[in-house]
């Protein structure tokens, strides 16, 4: 009579998220995600400058087809990734309760209003040109209109607290106006970011719109802050310290830079539409009257 | 080698014994040791040296229908001066373009040491006429060219009739003058790397100072294994017959990491009597803002962006 055998667990290494590919990092490099008890979660790649550089190159790529889509059609994509993402919620939830300080009712309340977060922001993709832009009175014989237009290629240093909801409450305003981005997920709790890579990587999102490395904040912001093709970068996850780091070095190639916030960010308040109003431009043309 | 390399071309049927008598290529032995030679890690001071050396090898090129003599004008500006705001930038080896604007070319860069190259002889097909082919070669050379990049006909390469080609560059080669040939063998068309090796033994015979890959109007253009190829025929044309040949991959080449395997190709197949731009240039265009992107990267620390460079 064969001995009853406890099943081997799979340990899983899970790999960075660049150009709609999951590419190991370039260094080989690897850290272990353990639950808030300390137990083993997976193992996770550790980006180097080179995983950043590369992302940043698969952004820029990805930036004329994206950034050149309808309005509509964004907002189409950031709804199919809402639906997506909502089919996943059960593993969301274990996540996100492993990394501990939520229960599980409290969790799904999280990936509820993920979900329903990315469907907000999808709706202001073809409202944000009307609240923003304008036609201007000039003292002419002309037309001046001025509409908002997205910045390019943006750093995101997502929060460390919030696994999902502040990570999607970061990536969702910097993609819907048309801008490409490289995120640094949480270091302590990237599994919601892995997985939330695997739900953009089915959701019609082109390769490269958004690009997620795991790994430390420390080590990669400087080197997107100090990359001079990039073109804004979102502070809200570094601390006071790599703050300041950053924004000096972002000021070489005058990136715009959204500060991290002063008090404790409540993820599930109403967002309001800064997060995207930071990363725009405005255009304005002048047309002439009557031809 | 039962002939002697003079008398080899005397007749057809010598000829395609001597050719058809070359070793053939290990096709997978090329394409390992082509692979292997890639993987070797240049850093730092060896890196800056080596980007150096590659945009001194430079043939920046533009053969678009859509060239204009202003567009010419700006390239051969950015060939003197790679980077404006970095005098230490050498400036490249030669620029290449279309006969008709070799003159512009010539005015553009006058005292400058950057040679014009041009391409020629109904480039990038080849099918004309050798009336033709050397008109349009005398054409380019009476307009200033320094340097000529012929296409062979592989056409008549590929049907076994090796002595036209061979008459095709003893010609060109004539009306040249003083100018020197390159020979583009095209070998994404060649199909074998027994063919490329033919081929550049055939353009050596026939008086060819370089051998170059590709037009870069076909892919695949130039491999790391078919330079190799190459590298190794120039080697050995140099053993038995004491005359140095140049080379020259050009089209794909487009990143610093690419550029580099290449010069580490040429180290460790001809020696590094051959890395010089006397006798081995990279043919491209993008690439020279890549390796301009990589050395203010190792100079500033900060990865680079394209649009502080000048499109090309």
């Amino acid at each position: 009579m064969s001995e009853r055998t406890e099943r081997l667990s799979v340990r899983k290494t899970y790999k960075l998220f660049i150009g709609g590919a999951f590419p190991r990092s370039e260094s080989g490099r690897s850290y272990v995600v353990t639950s808030s008890k300390g137990d083993f979660l997976a193992n996770a790649a550790r980006a180097s400058r080179k995983d950043a550089r590369d992302a940043v190159g698969a952004a820029r790529k990805a930036f004329p087809g994206w950034s050149g889509a309808t309005a509509y059609n964004r907002g189409q994509i950031l709804y199919r990734i809402a639906e997506m993402l909502e089919g996943r919620r059960a593993q969301f939830v274990a996540e996100i309760t492993a990394m501990g300080g939520v229960g599980a009712k409290q969790a799904g309340e999280m990936v509820d209003a993920s979900v329903d977060r990315l469907v907000w922001y999808a709706g202001w993709s073809d409202k944000i040109g009307a609240v923003l832009g304008s036609s201007n009175p000039v003292a002419g014989p002309y037309f001046n209109l001025s509409s908002p237009e997205p910045t390019g290629v943006v750093a995101v240093v997502a929060p460390q607290e919030g696994p999902l909801l502040g990570l999607v409450s970061v990536i969702a305003p910097v993609i819907v106006t048309g801008n490409t981005c490289v995120v640094i997920a949480s270091e302590r709790a990237p599994l919601p970011a892995i997985t939330l890579a695997e739900v953009l990587a089915t959701s019609d999102l082109p390769g490269g719109v958004v690009n997620i490395l795991t790994g430390s904040a420390a080590e990669i912001a400087p080197w997107l802050a100090g990359h001079m093709d990039v073109n804004g970068i979102d502070l809200t996850g570094a601390d006071p310290e790599l703050a300041v780091t950053c924004e000096e070095l972002a000021a070489e190639n005058l990136k715009r830079v959204l500060r991290p916030p002063v008090d404790r960010v409540n993820w599930l308040a109403d967002p309001g539409i800064e997060r995207m109003t930071a990363f725009l431009e405005t255009k304005t043309v002048w047309h002439p009257i009557g031809i | 080698m039962t002939t002697p390399l003079a008398e080899v071309a005397s007749s057809p049927s010598t000829l395609r014994a001597f050719l058809h008598g070359l070793p053939g290529v290990d096709r997978v032995g090329a394409d390992a040791r082509a692979a292997m030679l890639g993987t070797r890690s240049i850093k730092t001071t060896a890196k800056k040296q080596a980007i150096d050396m590659a945009i001194g090898m430079v043939d920046l090129t533009t053969l678009e229908g859509a060239d204009t003599p202003g567009k010419v004008r700006a390239m051969c500006a950015k060939a003197v001066r790679p980077d404006p705001t970095d005098s230490s930038v050498p400036p490249v080896a030669a620029v290449c373009v279309y006969p008709d604007l070799v003159a512009t070319a010539v005015e553009a860069l006058a005292g400058s040491g950057v040679k014009v190259a041009s391409v020629a002889t109904s480039f990038p097909s080849g099918r004309s006429s050798l009336e033709v082919k050397v008109a349009d070669t005398s054409l380019a050379v009476a307009a200033g060219a320094a340097e000529i990049d012929m296409v062979i006909d592989r056409g008549a390469f590929l049907a076994g009739d090796y002595l036209k080609v061979y008459e095709e560059i003893v010609a060109t080669k004539e009306a040249c003058g003083d100018s020197h040939l390159k020979v583009i063998l095209e070998t994404g068309e060649l199909a074998t790397y027994d063919n490329v090796r033919r081929a550049s033994w055939l353009a050596m015979i026939a008086g060819a100072d370089f051998i170059k890959t590709s037009t870069g109007k076909v892919s695949p253009a130039a491999t790391l294994p078919v330079t190799l190829v190459m590298l190794e025929a120039v080697r050995d044309f140099l053993a038995a017959t004491g005359r140095k040949v140049g080379v020259k991959p050009a089209g794909g080449i487009r990143t610093t990491k690419d550029a580099i395997k290449y010069l580490v190709l040429v180290n460790e197949t001809a020696g590094p009597d051959w890395l010089h731009a006397d006798w081995f240039r990279l043919g491209a265009s993008s690439l020279l803002n890549d390796l301009l992107m990589q050395r203010q990267k190792m100079a500033t620390g900060r990865y680079a962006g394209p649009d502080y460079f000048t499109l090309d």
